[in-house]
């Protein structure tokens, strides 16, 4: 266990590595900071002053080593923008996209897995099959149109819920959480549920296929002729069998949804860390992008090592280690 | 079923009329906003959003009126004392810490916004001619010049007056967190979310009219949809850049009033005169390199002007948001040129000319632009694509993100590219100083003239008005520089954008050339 954590960890620090190299590449080669900040009017003089101010005037390697330097650190730079250091500023941003993205996949578990369990259970009733053509257009409509669809039915012809931001928050461990207010969760609940359409039918489809294929096992038929109840049959020996696909799933989706949640945010107007770094690529704010990404890097690292934790949980077969 | 889905529904209704009207008893007004405010540090960005926050918080020196027009603001009045010198007289107003408004707190300003630092736009371009001061009275400062500079107090005008209570060089950052955001405006900063919102409350020691409004809501809605539908909703009381196409439904929504005026903002194309031979998106009409650059020759440059129909592009493109124009300025701006009207589309005329120039087959030519940076930036340049394949052009069109579109366009890569200038002084001597000025990074000019046009006799007025202190006379010399220069076709005039914002039903808003979104003009209809 302890050596396998360690080659992952050695893992992460080279991915990391590489990804701060193609930022800092691709940044260069798509163009200079400087031309999009700086005011219009501003006169070639003032243009070389903040090139000199930045560092772009140094070779690219140099400023890459400079900024590798300041790393070992711990400071990932300031924002060009903002003139704030990009970690603080991600993480003034990460609270409002942790809890939509968890309620997020917890409304795709909450939802998902019933419903699949169901429609695999009974797959010829009129339901199941309704769930089904239902989970295909969970699949295949566009964010960014179902959350402007939700927002002119429930926000604007009947007002029930407000259309955009975050709404009230309240305080807790020092960060601003909206979860806590019921303002802040009437805010919350379209944007968590239009982030969540597309989880939940991956979900209920990965449920629903498991299901009807574990059904005809032998374990199962003699798990029935042992006389065990359908309720036992069904949420002991189909469901956690079931759940080891289900479970990488969800967690590689909680990662790309916090990662990539910039539709919805932007549609909503929620203000997360997704529409920074889109606003931060607009801009090639290059320190906000690296600082992001390393995290978003280390985020889904995390990620696969708790989802690889749980497969030895729930199936006591899988090893983390294979003996040497 | 329907019934109880019928009660539901009237449940909703009552409900969301219940908050309607308790927002406007409490007196909140909440803004939507379409763009990110960076800072609350008003020396920190020269950027249109933030300057849009900021005139809430604090006040410039003069200000501009909703028609662009220069008036006073914390100076009652200013004058020449002689061709190097300029008198201000501060009118009395209080910061919002108690501090009292002298003249030694202009001078602290005007000394802070070069030493503001990691500015990725700083300031000094409006401080930079100020050389010296000399405080006269607690309420009367002159500032000096090292030359005559007539466009001094329209630079000020950018200007936001500190109080020097906040000490040697106050960070950037103490302003975001509220610590340092003291102004003499006619709100007080409660909390700033970067990205979100800024809230403020009245200041209830204004020194002019009170706003309406006591608790004012200033929050960021990027999405052209978003912004539309939280109007719709109720969620804000006023948006600003109302997109084009809510515009034709909106107009019709009696939820709805719209309000918008013809801004300073005009896009046209350039033209490459940087290149004397071959250009890289230029060639013949059958692919062959050019042996010279064609846009050297003022009939191809006109022809191809002539070859687009400007009224189309804003009936169609841009649903009637923008006004055809011949020139930077919108009409009734100081140094607005009355008979400098539109070229006319003249398809048959530009055929012609094409052909005197030696070019009876057309050519074939790439149109760059951006499109993520003004309104229907892609749009347009398709539609001056299919104008131009009509006398004969052959015109293919590749739009950009801006972010790389700016940069190549700054390296004179493209041959003919759509931009957008914003006149934010609101006179003629801006865009002819950045746009057309021969490039001259020793004096300062053509900074943004990115087609490197060039033309001595136009520079000569330039200089000449730049040195004339009597503003008629100015005036003159202005309208006559720009009447040549625009007669000479070095870029193609296409229209003014208007500023347009739509309120809720029962308020109103002056609609601003200047893009600035302010509480302060936001009224309840009487």
């Amino acid at each position: 266990m302890f050596t396998w954590m360690i080659r992952r960890l050695i893992q992460a620090c080279f991915v990391v590595l590489a990804m701060t190299v193609i930022v800092f590449i691709g940044v260069h080669v798509i163009g200079n900071p400087v031309d999009i900040l700086i005011s219009p009017e501003a006169d070639q003089a003032e243009r070389a002053r903040i090139i000199t101010e930045m560092g772009f005037d140094r070779p690219l390697w140099e400023q890459y080593f400079i900024f590798v330097k300041d790393a070992l650190q711990g400071n990932l730079g300031r924002s060009f923008v903002f003139n704030e250091p990009a970690l603080k500023l991600i993480a003034g941003r990460m609270p409002a996209t942790l809890e939509l993205a968890v309620t997020a996949v917890l409304f795709s578990i909450c939802f998902g897995v019933p419903l699949g369990l169901y429609a695999g259970l009974k797959p010829d009733s009129p339901v199941s099959r309704t769930i089904m053509a239902g989970s295909i257009l969970g699949f295949s409509l566009p964010t960014f149109w179902v959350g402007l669809m939700l927002i002119m039915v429930f926000a604007v012809q009947l007002g029930w819920l407000p259309s955009t931001g975050r709404g009230e928050t309240a305080e807790l461990f020092g960060i601003q959480w909206s979860f806590l207010t019921w303002d802040g969760l009437r805010h919350m609940f379209m944007p968590a549920l239009n982030l969540s359409l597309f989880n939940i039918s991956l979900v209920l489809r990965l449920t629903r296929a498991g299901v009807r294929e574990t059904l005809p096992m032998d374990y199962i038929k003699f798990a029935r002729a042992k006389g065990l109840s359908p309720k036992r049959v069904i949420f002991v020996h189909v469901l956690k069998n079931i759940m080891i696909p289900v479970v990488t799933v969800v967690g590689l989706e909680l990662g790309s949804t916090i990662a990539f949640a910039v539709v919805t945010e932007s549609v909503f107007a929620w203000p997360g860390m997704g529409k920074l770094i889109i606003d931060s690529i607009n801009v090639l704010d290059r320190p906000v992008i690296v600082a992001y990404l390393m995290m978003i890097v280390l985020l889904f690292i995390t990620i696969n090592l708790i989802v690889d934790i749980l497969y030895t949980v729930l199936d006591p077969r899988v090893r983390l280690e294979t003996k040497a | 079923m329907p019934g109880r889905f019928g009660s539901f529904l009237r449940v909703g209704t009552v409900l969301a009329s219940v908050a309607a009207s308790g927002t406007a008893w409490a007196q909140d007004l909440a803004i939507a906003s379409s763009a990110p405010v960076t800072s609350i540090d008003p020396h920190y960005h020269t950027l249109g959003p933030n300057a849009s926050a900021h005139v809430h918080l604090y006040d410039r020196l003069l200000e501009r009126d909703a028609s662009g027009k220069l008036g006073p603001r914390l100076a009652v009045s200013w004058k020449l004392i002689d061709d190097l010198t300029w008198e201000f007289k501060l009118r009395p107003a209080k910061f919002h810490n108690g501090a009292t408004l002298s003249a030694e707190d202009v001078a602290y300003s005007i000394a802070r916004v070069p030493k503001v630092k990691n500015s990725p736009a700083s300031f000094q371009i409006y401080t930079r001619a100020v050389v010296g001061h000399e405080i006269i009275d607690p309420l009367t400062i002159r500032l000096k010049t090292a030359t005559p500079y007539p466009l001094l107090p329209i630079d000020l005008s950018q200007i936001f007056i500190l109080p020097r209570s906040l000490g040697d060089e106050p960070a950037t950052e103490d302003f975001n967190n509220g610590k340092n955001a003291i102004g003499t405006g006619p709100y007080r900063f409660v909390s700033y979310k970067p990205g979100d919102r800024i809230e403020m409350e009245r200041n209830e020691d204004f020194w002019g009219t009170k706003p309406h409004w006591k608790k004012v809501n200033y929050r960021i809605i990027s999405n052209d949809g978003a912004r539309t539908a939280s109007l719709l909703s109720g969620d804000v009381g006023i948006i600003e850049f109302v997109p084009p196409q809510d515009l034709p439904n909106l107009r019709k929504d009696p939820r709805v009033t719209i309000s918008e005026v013809v801004s300073n903002r005009s896009i046209f194309l350039w033209y490459d005169h940087s290149r004397t031979g071959a250009m890289p998106f230029v060639t013949g009409p059958n692919g062959e390199a050019l042996e010279k650059n064609p846009f050297k020759d003022r009939r191809v440059r006109l022809a191809l002007s002539l070859a687009i129909n400007r009224q189309g592009i804003v009936d169609r493109v841009m649903e009637n948001s923008a006004v055809p124009t011949g020139q930077y300025l919108r009409p009734g701006a100081f140094t607005y040129v009355p008979d400098l009207k539109p070229h006319p589309y003249e398809p048959e005329k530009a055929k012609a000319l094409l052909k005197e120039a030696g070019f009876p087959n057309g050519m074939r030519i790439t149109i760059h632009g951006p499109n993520d940076r003004y309104v229907n930036d892609a749009k347009i340049i398709q539609a001056v694509a299919q104008m131009w394949q009509r006398i004969g052009v052959q015109t293919t069109v590749e739009a950009l993100p801006w972010s790389n579109f700016i940069a190549r366009s700054g390296k004179q890569e493209f041959s003919v590219f759509l931009l957008g200038w914003g006149v934010s002084s609101g006179e003629g001597l801006n865009p002819l100083r950045a746009q057309i000025a021969t490039w001259n990074p020793q004096r300062g000019l053509g900074t943004a003239n990115r087609g490197r046009y060039s033309n001595p006799a136009v520079d000569t007025l330039i200089d000449q008005a730049m040195a004339t202190m009597d503003d008629g006379a100015r005036e003159k010399l202005v309208q006559q520089a720009m009447r040549m220069a625009m007669e000479d076709v070095p870029v193609i005039q296409l229209h003014l954008q208007k500023n347009i914002w739509a309120t809720r039903k029962g308020l109103t808003y002056e609609a601003r050339v200047d893009e600035q979104t302010e509480a302060m003009g936001v009224q309840p209809a009487k």
